[in-house]
């Protein structure tokens, strides 16, 4: 069993948010509360607008109403740079690792917004604990390495910042189970070292699994949301994302 | 039976290779520099003006090219700007050093507090690289929002509009006559000067957290943005550092040529520059170090046949042939994104010392990867 962690006031806090892309109305009001400590996943077919609330979250995007509020301070509308320098980490679907750099200067970009020398050397040696492969492979260039790896490293860069709150759109996209499986424990264990995350995933079981919270959202709606163990539970949860 | 050579070759590669991961990178630069400074003072010295004009153009087009490679390929910006901040860092240049006495004829309705200003060629030179990189801030906000094609074409745009306002503001350009007789105050010492300082700054930016971000816009704007990377104002740092060094190759040129009209720094020269950084390698100095020697060097060869056979555009038609196939074979250029390793160089192709020297720390590895 997992156990839930005592909260106090969410960290993240999406209220009411609206967004359209052109004239489609992508999200019709989407409010959602992660505490810290917490794993909660979004889950939900293709084109539900779970990565859109991600992308608002992190700046990428900006709401046309309704409000996304960080420890207390509104922060929506914020510039995606002012976003991640708030301690919020968001690793893009895809994993989009700098091709044509090398391992190491992917880890040494992620660690941008830090400028201490020593702590730079430190994430970077966590980094390396965590993923061992990347520490083989630091010279190498990223574009060169399996997808599991650009996997790792895009989380492993996210890590660099030492963020309060990690955005995590689709780790398990098109890997193998074997690797899925490893993500997903290291997503639990950066979890258990204090990282709050928000993980959004299509792989409804695994994501669950290793959630404490979830939402379920469908057509920018959320539908669902409770316990894991509960939505894991649901009739209706099983039959549309568990192939139950 | 094979013959045995004295000093048998691997083991001579060997020794070089030792000596060229033994020396450190501070020494090695120190060399470097030595030598050129050795060169140039030969060159001077025994050279006739005209071969000792190639080198300075040379000269010229390295702060050139590793000025627009820092835009081009490191940030991934494709600006074709570089032709217009010359211009404006020729013409002030000009103005700031054109003698008093000189000046009523050559222009006789100057502004009356230009027409009695003459100042050193120093000074006059950084004016004209501060003017261009103040120009660049100015057509940078609007025109860095663009990508790709997009960026070229409102570059090229620029490059149109400087070529239009210098014909135009006949009372301190001449219009289309150009200004000539400006003093020949460019040396082959000042040139190299630059293009040392030009070398330096973009590999101390390069080789920072400063440049990494550079690098990162190029690969990913998005990742970038959500790393904490500030992308207007890193994009517009590039161009106008960039700019800065194109204004203070216009000066050079200007001083060094001792004419200057609309039509010097224009379309053509947007080409060829682009041309030396693409067959140099986007996104390596000393690609762009050996795209704009061998470039230059073989227009200067070319020529001769050019007039003798009487084909005047064999230059162009060559540089273009050349441009075609290092498109089709080697799309990434000479040296790709890499920078010459003279270990690697010689480690390459000899056996028997594949072992890697001991890695040193980790965090200092990303920033001495570069290494000369």
């Amino acid at each position: 069993m997992k156990e839930k962690p005592t909260f106090l006031q969410p960290i993240l806090e999406l209220r009411d948010v609206h967004f359209y892309y052109g004239g489609v109305h992508a999200l019709k009001g989407i409010s959602l509360a992660l505490h810290p400590g917490e794993i909660v996943t979004v889950i939900g077919a293709n084109g539900a607008g779970k990565s859109t609330t991600l992308r608002l979250i992190s700046g990428l995007l900006k709401p046309r109403s309704g409000k996304v509020i960080y420890s207390g301070s509104d922060i929506t509308g914020l510039e995606p740079e002012k976003v991640a320098a708030l301690g919020i980490s968001h690793c893009p679907e895809g994993r989009q690792v700098f091709g044509r750099l090398t391992v190491i200067q992917n880890l040494l970009i992620g660690a941008y917004l830090q400028k201490n020398r020593n702590e730079i050397q430190r994430e970077l040696d966590r980094v390396f604990d965590i993923f061992p492969v990347l520490k083989e492979r630091r010279r190498q260039y990223a574009g060169t390495l399996s997808g599991g790896e650009q996997e790792m490293l895009a989380l492993g860069r996210a890590l660099m910042s030492r963020p309060r709150l990690l955005l995590l759109d689709e780790p398990s996209l098109g890997l193998a189970p074997m690797m899925v499986e490893a993500i997903f424990s290291t997503i639990a264990s950066i979890n258990k070292e204090g990282t709050t995350i928000l993980l959004v995933e299509q792989n409804a079981s695994m994501a669950l699994e290793v959630a404490h919270r979830g939402y379920v959202m469908e057509t920018g709606q959320v539908l669902l949301e409770g316990d894991s163990v509960q939505l894991l539970a649901n009739d209706g949860v099983k039959r549309a994302y568990l192939g139950g | 039976m094979e013959l045995r050579p004295f000093i048998d070759y691997f083991s001579l590669r060997r020794l070089i290779y030792r000596f060229v991961t033994w020396m450190p990178l501070r020494w090695m630069t120190l060399a470097m520099l030595l030598l050129l400074t050795g060169m140039l003072a030969l060159a001077q010295a025994f050279l006739n003006p005209y071969y000792l004009s190639i080198i300075e153009f040379i000269g010229i087009y390295i702060i050139l090219t590793v000025s627009l490679n820092l835009t081009n390929g490191f940030t991934g910006l494709f600006s074709l700007g570089h032709p217009g901040f010359m211009a404006i860092g020729a013409y002030v240049a000009t103005l700031l050093t054109f003698p008093v006495a000189r000046k009523p004829l050559m222009l006789p309705n100057l502004p009356a507090w230009l027409a009695h200003i003459e100042i050193p060629f120093l000074p006059a030179l950084i004016t004209g690289g501060i003017a261009a990189s103040i120009a660049a801030v100015v057509i940078g906000f609007p025109v860095l929002r663009l990508r790709g094609h997009y960026l070229a074409l409102a570059t090229l745009g620029f490059i149109i509009i400087m070529s239009n306002l210098i014909t135009n503001l006949r009372d301190i350009t001449r219009g289309p006559l150009g200004i000539n007789g400006i003093p020949a105050a460019t040396t082959i010492w000042l040139v190299f000067g630059w293009a040392v300082i030009t070398v330096y700054v973009c590999w101390r930016i390069l080789n920072s957290s400063f440049g990494r971000a550079l690098l990162a816009i190029r690969e990913d704007e998005v990742a970038a943005s959500v790393m904490g990377i500030h992308l207007t104002k890193y994009k517009l740092f590039a161009f106008v550092t960039g700019a800065f060094f194109a204004g203070i190759a216009g000066g050079l040129w200007a001083h060094l040529v001792t004419a200057i009209t609309p039509r010097t720094f224009w379309v053509p020269m947007a080409f060829n520059l682009v041309v030396m950084v693409v067959i140099g390698g986007s996104g390596s100095i000393t690609g762009a170090i050996i795209g704009a020697a061998v470039m230059s060097v073989l227009a200067e060869l070319l020529r001769p046949i050019e007039t003798t056979l009487g084909l005047y555009g064999l230059i162009q038609l060559i540089t273009a042939t050349i441009l075609i196939v290092i498109l089709i074979y080697r799309p990434e250029g000479i040296m790709g994104h890499n920078e010459l390793n003279l270990a690697a160089l010689v480690k390459v192709r000899s056996f028997g010392v594949s072992r890697s020297p001991s890695a040193p720390e980790d965090a200092k590895e990303g920033e001495n990867r570069r290494r000369t």
